[in-house]
């Protein structure tokens, strides 16, 4: 028998985390509606922030989730990947910024 | 890209029997999901009721230019199903006698029936309120002898709804085929040019959107927002709103849905999303759908389902009203996609 550590199907089950918790889980929830409605920003945008950073923490059932988001509000793929591709260039350049840590490192302990 | 019709194809699926038996089997059988009947049970709204009849929808024939992929009709060029002159009379004698305020001829491509024309100069003459054609615009463009039918149109002050599933040539291309976003686009510019969707005109022009694949429409106003920003930016469209419809697993949908392994996860999806506030405005409790040959369904749905009005009453020739009014709607799990999250039906959102 195949065991993976991800079950898609687990993804709608989400909501039972309150179960174990009720005050915190209903707390996360009701925050996590929140940080979704139309605000400064449009639900449209922020689906596309979302798509990007599920990416970056590389959680597959966000990523089901808000790419079934994204394809809901009518997001292209051109612009999905654009996302993904902005969430990379910062994942990429974080590692290279520290790159600056590490040449500081070498020119101090080099002769 | 597909180009002919489950029939012509000779597809199982262009039985309705065969797609009955996946919509009643499988998981709803084995009760990893629950029937509609037994949701329905569940708020006591089974069974479910007609109300007065508000509309008429009349499918004049499966005939279409075009053979979109998800096309709930299983509607193409190698479809012949018309409506003769012989039924458009009687689908005329019920719109004088009956209260009826919609008029909604579908198809198909509608204007691609010979009688079509005839058929809404008589149907224009009987005072209904709301007057809608369905058109796919690109029957506009498609030949010479369709190019004046805005002008059509407007003689006769017709309601035109047009099917268009996103603002951009891919998405729409690959729902409903090579060119058909750009022959929209002169089509929509066409209707705008005469008025249509203008505001202030009073010719109403409203656009359909489907999702182009296995996942379920967002919010209407806010696509409606989208759509109206893309359209006027980019080719200086307008229009009036923006009805978004649930693609029901039916015909060439669910077709898709099972060659591309999608129909369970969909099913599940249309399930958990169920609305039960959205059940008492669904389309089937004031409309009656009129087959091509004069059969009568609850919806459009059903007539492709080959699922009858559950009564005595089956022809348009033998139209009762108050045999009609309060009959019990055929029900199967197609239906929940008419209760889906806001809820669909051919006019978009039901709450």
């Amino acid at each position: 028998m195949q065991k993976t550590y991800y079950d898609p199907a687990d993804l709608k089950k989400f909501s039972k985390i309150s179960e174990w918790n009720e005050t915190l889980g209903e707390k996360f929830f009701d925050y996590y509606g929140k940080v979704f409605e139309e605000g400064a920003l449009s639900e449209r945008e922020k689906s596309l922030i979302a798509l990007a950073v599920s990416h970056t923490v590389q959680c597959p059932y966000c990523i089901d989730a808000y790419t079934g988001d994204a394809l809901q509000r009518g997001i292209t793929k051109e612009e999905m990947m654009e996302a993904l591709h902005v969430s990379a260039a910062i994942r990429g350049g974080a590692s290279l910024v520290h790159g600056v840590q590490m040449m500081n490192k070498v020119n101090k302990l080099e002769m | 890209m597909i180009h002919t019709s489950l029939q012509k194809r000779n597809s199982d699926l262009a039985q309705s029997n065969r797609q009955l038996e996946f919509l009643s089997n499988g998981i709803f059988k084995n009760g990893d999901l629950p029937t509609f009947k037994s949701k329905l049970s569940e708020t006591a709204q089974f069974p479910l009721k007609a109300k007065k009849l508000e509309i008429l929808q009349i499918n004049v024939g499966y005939m279409c230019n075009q053979v979109c992929a998800h096309c709930h009709v299983d509607a193409g060029p190698d479809r012949k199903e018309i409506m003769t002159r012989d039924t458009m009379l009687q689908c005329l004698d019920v719109i004088k006698n009956t209260g009826a305020h919609t008029l909604d001829l579908t198809g198909g491509a509608p204007e691609m029936n010979p009688d079509f024309r005839w058929f809404v100069e008589e149907a224009a003459k009987a005072g209904i309120k709301d007057f809608i054609v369905r058109s796919n615009l690109t029957i506009i463009r498609a030949n010479k002898k369709y190019h004046d039918l805005p002008q059509f149109f407007k003689k006769h002050n017709v309601h035109v709804i047009s099917s268009m599933p996103h603002w951009t040539q891919g998405k729409t291309d690959k729902q409903r085929g090579d060119g058909v976003f750009a022959k929209s686009i002169q089509a929509l510019k066409d209707l705008n040019a005469i008025g249509y969707g203008i505001p202030g005109s009073g010719l109403r022009l409203d656009l359909v959107y489907n999702p182009s694949g296995a996942f379920l429409p967002g919010n209407q106003d806010a696509l409606q927002r989208d759509f109206k920003k893309a359209l006027l930016d980019d080719f200086n469209i307008q229009f009036h709103n923006l009805f978004a419809i649930t693609n029901l697993p039916i015909a060439r949908f669910l077709d898709y849905l099972i060659a591309s392994e999608n129909y369970e996860d969909y099913m599940y999806n249309l399930v958990e999303a169920y609305n039960p506030s959205a059940v008492s405005n669904v389309m089937c409790t004031n409309t009656l759908s009129v087959s091509w040959d004069g059969y009568l369904f609850d919806c459009d749905f059903n007539q492709m389902l080959e699922l009858p009005v559950n009564s005595k009453v089956k022809h348009i020739s033998e139209y009762n009203e108050d045999l009609l009014e309060n009959r019990e709607i055929v029900i199967s799990q197609h239906c929940y996609g008419c209760t889906a999250g806001a809820g669909s039906s051919c006019q978009g959102s039901v709450i």
